[in-house]
């Protein structure tokens, strides 16, 4: 098995294995089915789009990546560390893998810079010093310093999105995974989270992300997976995928959703 | 520019106290007459308390009693102890005011003169030079706090940890007989000082038993969490009277022969662990209402569930539960009166002391007035203190 012999990560990798690889990934909620064999495997700097009907289990997928749901079949590598029920690993994963929520999920009772450097400091071991630099550079480059000293529920929905942003980055994650992150906003904020998120995008982080912002999919998106009823039904680059799309279910769900 | 796009400042009211009559008890014809019906029910029910009270009651009882309903029979040439113990108590408060809750003005008044009030009670000249003393103590505490807020911060904190089992070991003392600080029998003591010891200590152990408890409730491992869930449901199914005379009886029988703990212990102990099991369904109910992005947001950044909890989902949860907790704080403290049960002369069971001299027979309105002007009064200052704690770290101090 993969996790008796573990490989040395870098070295793998600048021979081109991919960051993430998943094979045959069943999950089960109950009797419902919501993954059915998922493969997918993603390079070091590529940006993926998920998308898909509500219910075809994109989210779930994306949530199995860093175990936030097990999966009960199949594979899934990610940085060279397989997924099982071993805790110290699930933690190594989650510590190169930042998220992104569709409701923020900040921390209510602390403060900007105190989301932002809770992690670094208890997980990373940074002092408070680097951490609250760290957390000042990173509030700059979403375009909030001026908030840090405020709590959540004081800022917009699109500040506290990119608060979410700056927090997951602060862990210095080589992969970026986003669950709908425009969805919960007001249309003149999803604007000021796409953009740090392309901004992102093309500094050359690894990123997934599940969203119907075809604008964003366009601009910065290597590849596409179109989900229905928890399995992909086509792949392939922004290109192929709206200008000649092969599968009739994936045709209707773009027309229905670029009609908007 | 049009007037309608200019931004204007809020209208003013004027605002002078017929205006506020009007507005507030006099709108209209109905609420003229609520108005008038109300304060003639004010006035009759308070009537006759405050008639009886100002002119036919004996006060005396109370004042030749004083010492007794405060210390009991603890000896009168140990007492400088127990205004030791006040005087840091003192310190302490004004300290903690003055660096956390210092923008009440009223408060403050009150905070810093209350010791210089109980100076004024008819008592001898010794005690009210005690008082004006701890008064300085407290006001001396307010000030530092307001030269030295960075400094002092942790270090009152440390302080309030250590002071009740600090308080215990002074009240009790440890050296024999004719040493200088002769340990004093827990038996003789007694009054308003034993209740507020029972309380603190059953209020402070109960809270983290209490949430270990409730997370125990939701532990995982089925052996933990019914063995938590046992725990709560069959201290909360009996009476706080009866645990209290279990542990009088039954204790001892848990216990090795020869091993003896004093009532007062056995009494403690039986509060703490009783109200620990309501204070854990208060953290449960605090646990459970954060919501599950609280508790993956933590996951996904690598933190560990230990971590999670301690600096994500506790916090979380006894801030908002702060009203809760205020609330069981006032109920655990007028709780211990039950103690009286068990022999222990507490406030309520000292008073039935006092009330059996024959001098002061019959006296029992005037006692029980005062024992419940004094109950008020505590439970209203914690309530108050609780208030005060919740405008700073509360709900709404992060969501202005």
């Amino acid at each position: 098995m993969e996790n008796q012999t573990p490989q040395p990560k870098s070295e793998a990798f600048a021979a081109g294995q991919p960051i993430i690889s998943c094979h045959d990934v069943h999950k089960w909620y109950g009797q419902f089915h919501a993954l059915r064999g998922i493969n997918m495997e993603v390079q070091k700097g590529e940006v993926i789009v998920i998308f898909g009907p509500s219910g075809s289990g994109k989210s779930t997928f994306i949530r199995t990546l860093n175990r936030l749901e097990e999966h009960q079949r199949g594979q899934i590598m990610v940085d060279g560390i397989e997924l099982t029920h071993n805790l110290r690993n699930i933690e190594k994963v989650r510590t190169e893998t930042g998220m992104v929520f569709q409701s923020f999920n900040l921390f209510p009772h602390l403060t900007v810079i105190d989301n932002i450097t809770l992690a670094p400091i208890q997980v990373r071991g940074l002092n408070k010093k680097q951490a609250g630099e760290l957390a000042m550079q990173l509030l700059k480059r979403v375009g909030i310093p001026e908030q840090a000293d405020k709590f959540p529920g004081q800022l917009s929905g699109g500040q506290q999105q990119r608060v979410a942003i700056a927090r997951a980055l602060a862990m210095q994650p080589k992969i970026m995974l986003f669950d709908e992150p425009t969805s919960a906003l007001d249309p003149e904020m999803i604007k000021e989270v796409l953009d740090v998120m392309i901004e992102l995008a093309r500094s050359g982080m690894t990123m997934l992300v599940v969203t119907h912002e075809m604008g964003f999919a366009r601009a910065v998106a290597k590849r596409m997976f179109f989900f229905d009823q928890g399995q992909i039904v086509e792949e392939g680059s922004p290109d192929q995928i709206f200008n000649n799309p092969q599968s009739d279910r994936t045709k209707l769900f773009l027309s229905q959703i670029l009609e908007k | 520019m049009t007037a309608s796009n200019q931004i204007l400042p809020p209208p003013t009211e004027r605002y002078t106290i017929l205006n506020w009559l009007r507005k507030n008890l006099f709108q209209n014809w109905l609420s003229s007459i609520v108005t008038l019906v109300m304060l003639y029910v004010i006035f009759v029910s308070l009537r006759g308390i405050l008639v009886w009270t100002l002119t036919e009651g004996q006060w005396q009882v109370i004042i030749a009693n004083l010492r007794l309903l405060m210390v009991g029979q603890y000896p009168l040439q140990q007492i400088w102890r127990i205004w030791i113990a006040v005087g840091i108590f003192g310190a302490l408060i004004g300290l903690s005011w003055g660096l956390w809750i210092r923008q009440k003005l009223a408060a403050t008044l009150i905070t810093l003169g209350g010791p210089f009030l109980l100076a004024l009670l008819p008592v001898d000249t010794a005690t009210r030079l005690t008082w004006v003393g701890v008064g300085f103590i407290t006001a001396a505490g307010f000030g530092l706090a307001r030269v030295f807020p960075r400094f002092l911060r942790r270090i009152v904190l440390v302080a309030w940890l250590v002071y009740l089992p600090v308080v215990l070991l002074l009240v009790r003392g440890w050296t024999a007989e004719n040493g200088p600080i002769p340990t004093v029998g827990t038996n003789i003591w007694g009054g308003l000082m034993l209740s507020g010891l029972i309380a603190a200590v059953g209020i402070i152990l109960s809270f983290p038993i209490g949430a270990a408890l409730a997370i125990g409730r939701m532990s995982r491992y089925p052996l933990i969490s019914a063995f938590c869930v046992v725990y709560i449901e069959l201290i909360r199914a009996v009476p706080l009277i009866t645990v209290f005379f279990m542990s009088q009886t039954m204790l001892p029988l848990f216990l090795p022969s020869g091993f003896n703990i004093d009532p007062l212990m056995r009494a403690m102990t039986a509060f703490t662990l009783f109200n620990a099991a309501y204070m854990a369904e208060n953290v449960r109910g605090g646990l459970q209402a954060i919501p599950k992005g609280q508790h993956e947001a933590a996951a996904a950044l690598g933190l560990s569930s230990f971590q999670s909890l301690r600096l994500i989902i506790l916090p979380q949860a006894l801030r908002n539960i702060l009203p809760i907790l205020t609330a069981s704080v006032i109920g655990s403290f007028r709780d211990t009166s039950l103690v009286m049960i068990v022999g222990l002369l507490d406030f309520l069971g000292i008073a039935r002391v006092v009330l059996a001299q024959p001098q002061f027979l019959g006296r029992h309105i005037e006692v029980y007035i005062f024992l419940a002007f004094v109950y008020w009064l505590i439970s209203y200052i914690v309530s108050y203190i609780g208030q005060m704690i919740e405008a700073r770290t509360g709900v709404d101090a992060t969501r202005r």
